[in-house]
């Protein structure tokens, strides 16, 4: 298949700052997600993809095309969606996408009814006649997203569309990312600092750091070697006593132990995230080595008469993919370790004690 | 795709939504040109409230009834009081009521382009088809035809009764399109120089504030520097003093383009030097200002 995305050697410079350094990536149909952190260049490559922006050397194609010189011709077949507010917040999602529709070269007609079918496609109903101004900041995003697909393009630029969204609105959001290119036919370019949301919803991943590329290649490969399952249990009151354990080794009195010694002996790696006490004391660090490293743990749990608070893949940072780099061929779990480690907590822990 | 439940238990006879899933468009897309159109026709119905809420209405609405109420009052006595000549003459009746105007203009500026730029929606705007310049070229003509709807109005009441009165067609007719023209020139660089000004801040707030400054200060200089120029003799140098503000650019230059009978006060023209440079000036506002906005909007 043809690229969605080509670029070559593409470099942008600002009077002060290289915001892309010789970027050359090729982006084939599918989902891919971009991955930075704030400030890596990824809102500054979209613009220069929609050829708002002249790149300062090297060449870009978009969907075949030349951002240099076919500009109109690109905006006419792809979707963007901004990472900032862009919604008057007096008018309705219906009267605001029917407008953006028109905007991209829709007739009137045409323009109305594909609103109404792209608004129920991103989960929006009775409240789309409503104004904006009372939406909740989900409900906004996929309004921002309607808007980008609205035209049915075939390609869309999704700028941190879970951008301020609670777990289960981003869960929502990246279910719907996923979608897009499944049922819709869409290819799809995603943006986001969190590499951890982004390998459960991308075919491919792209990580850029300081306008240059860190990495590209399929998610599969990204994850392989870093899926970790975090295993959290609780024991009643009398668990120790009941199930006869006090009278072995007073150490195996500890739930969390028992479910190590467990899991260590059904053949899985494992390992506590932090000392007993820490904050991460609680927690049970599993390597995935398939899917039934779940129904495993979900046994063990269960056979030990233990009551299971939660099991999440864990997510990772960015700067977690550095250190894969840097520690390339240093063993599974080098790339985890260090933001177990930091007192900053992972994304993944902030994000899915809330959904838990 | 699946049936959904509530279409399976549901009792014939009643509708139900079905999911039929997603439907590329194979429609026609028809492009910048099109596109540019629309947003022209949609700016325009905004600037006088239509397709808005019935608070935004209300101003233009009160504004526009306000420019015509005086010549339904002036053709209705014009009618009853059987007078062969109107009152007023047509390019006079906008020279006093350019007030109004000057509100509607303050009013209605910020509405065509501080909320784009407030809201952020811009950045939509130009990662479609449509570029900078279809955006500044569209949104200037609507607020130009928006001007011209509230200025041409009450040119036409005033034909109107004219005709209705039995008054002689042919120096009406004459007069009712100097009235024409001197409306497109309000119109054009009115928009123009609000357009500029309102572009200038997101906030609607003071964007009507700045507007209105910018026409009654202006309006006012020129007033008492023609004022101070004007010797006792009536020498006609004053006349450059209608160079100042919009508003007496205007007059001045339809008077010199027409051959409107001489006034006393700014915006009358006495000499064919400050009618060409009113030309000149108007010409090079225009075009300052449209350079002006297309730069505003360069960098998005």
């Amino acid at each position: 298949m043809s690229s969605v995305i080509a670029t070559d050697s593409l470099t942008k410079r600002f009077p002060r700052v290289t915001a892309l350094d010789r970027l050359t990536v090729d982006v084939q149909p599918g989902v891919v997600g971009l991955v930075g952190s704030n400030g890596a260049g990824k809102s500054t490559l979209i613009k220069i993809l929609l050829g708002l922006a002249p790149a300062t050397s090297g060449t870009a194609r978009v969907l075949g095309l030349d951002v240099a010189a076919d500009g109109p011709a690109i905006r006419e077949r792809v979707g963007y969606m901004p990472e900032h507010d862009c919604l008057p917040p007096d008018v309705s999602a219906t009267e605001f996408v029917v407008h953006m529709a028109r905007m991209s070269g829709l007739p009137a007609a045409a323009a109305r009814e594909r609103t109404a079918d792209t608004l129920r496609h991103v989960g929006l109903y009775e409240e789309r006649y409503r104004p904006v101004g009372g939406y909740s900041t989900g409900m906004k995003q996929r309004v921002k997203l309607a808007q980008a697909l609205v035209h049915d393009p075939q390609l869309v630029l999704l700028d941190e569309p879970t951008n301020g969204l609670d777990p289960v609105g981003r869960d929502e959001m990246l279910g719907l990312i996923r979608r897009i290119h499944t049922d819709f036919g869409i290819s799809v370019l995603v943006t986001s600092h969190l590499l951890g949301e982004l390998e459960r919803t991308c075919d491919h991943l792209v990580v850029i750091d300081g306008g240059r590329l860190l990495r590209s290649s399929s998610t599969a490969s990204f994850t392989e070697a870093t899926q970790v399952l975090a295993v959290e249990v609780a024991a009643d009151d009398g668990w120790a006593d009941h199930a006869g354990r006090a009278d072995r080794a007073g150490r195996t009195a500890d739930p969390e132990a028992a479910v190590r010694e467990h899991l260590a002996a059904a053949g899985l790696t494992v390992r506590a995230e932090g000392a007993p006490g820490e904050p991460g004391g609680r927690i049970t660090l599993v390597e995935i080595e398939g899917d039934g490293t779940y129904d495993t743990v979900r046994d063990a749990v269960a056979g030990l008469g233990l009551g299971l608070v939660r099991m999440e893949q864990r997510r990772h940072r960015v700067v977690e993919v550095f250190h894969d780099g840097d520690t390339d061929g240093g063993g599974g779990h080098a790339a985890a370790v260090p933001s177990a480690r930091t007192a900053a907590p992972t994304e993944g822990e902030s994000a899915d004690a809330g959904a838990a | 795709m699946p049936v959904p439940p509530e279409a399976a238990t549901a009792p014939p006879g009643t509708g139900v939504i079905h999911d039929i899933g997603y439907r590329p468009y194979t429609g026609p897309r028809l492009g910048r040109a099109h596109a540019a159109r629309a947003l022209f026709v949609q700016s325009l119905r905004a600037s006088y409230g239509l397709g808005r809420s019935a608070r935004s209405k209300v101003l233009p609405m009160l504004l526009l009834g306000a420019m015509c109420a005086p010549a339904l009052i002036v053709v209705a006595l014009a009618v009853m009081t059987r007078q062969d000549e109107l009152p007023v003459d047509y390019p006079g009746y906008l020279a006093n009521t350019s007030i109004l105007t000057g509100i509607f203009l303050a009013a209605q500026a910020p509405v065509m382009l501080s909320r784009d730029l407030r809201f952020m929606t811009v950045p939509l705007y130009f990662s479609r088809p449509l570029t900078r310049t279809d955006y500044v070229r569209a949104k200037t003509a609507a607020m130009t035809a928006a001007l011209l709807v509230l200025t041409a109005l009450p040119v036409v009441i005033l034909y109107a009764g004219a005709l209705l009165a039995g008054m002689p067609v042919g120096h009406n007719t004459a007069h009712a399109l100097y009235g024409l023209g001197t409306a497109l020139l309000y119109s054009v660089l009115y928009a123009s120089v609000g357009l500029v000004v309102a572009a200038a801040t997101p906030r609607r707030g003071f964007g009507v504030a700045a507007v209105i400054g910018v026409l009654i200060v202006s309006t006012t200089v020129a007033g008492i520097t023609w004022a101070l120029l004007d010797g006792p003799g009536g020498s006609g140098g004053a006349d450059w003093a209608s160079l100042l503000s919009p508003s007496t650019l205007v007059d001045a230059l339809s008077g010199w383009v027409f051959r409107l009978p001489h006034q006393d006060g700014p915006g009358s023209v006495s000499s064919g030097a400050v009618g060409a440079a009113a030309l000149l000036e108007f010409a090079a506002v225009a075009a300052a200002c449209h350079l002006l906005l297309l730069r505003r909007y360069r960098k998005f």
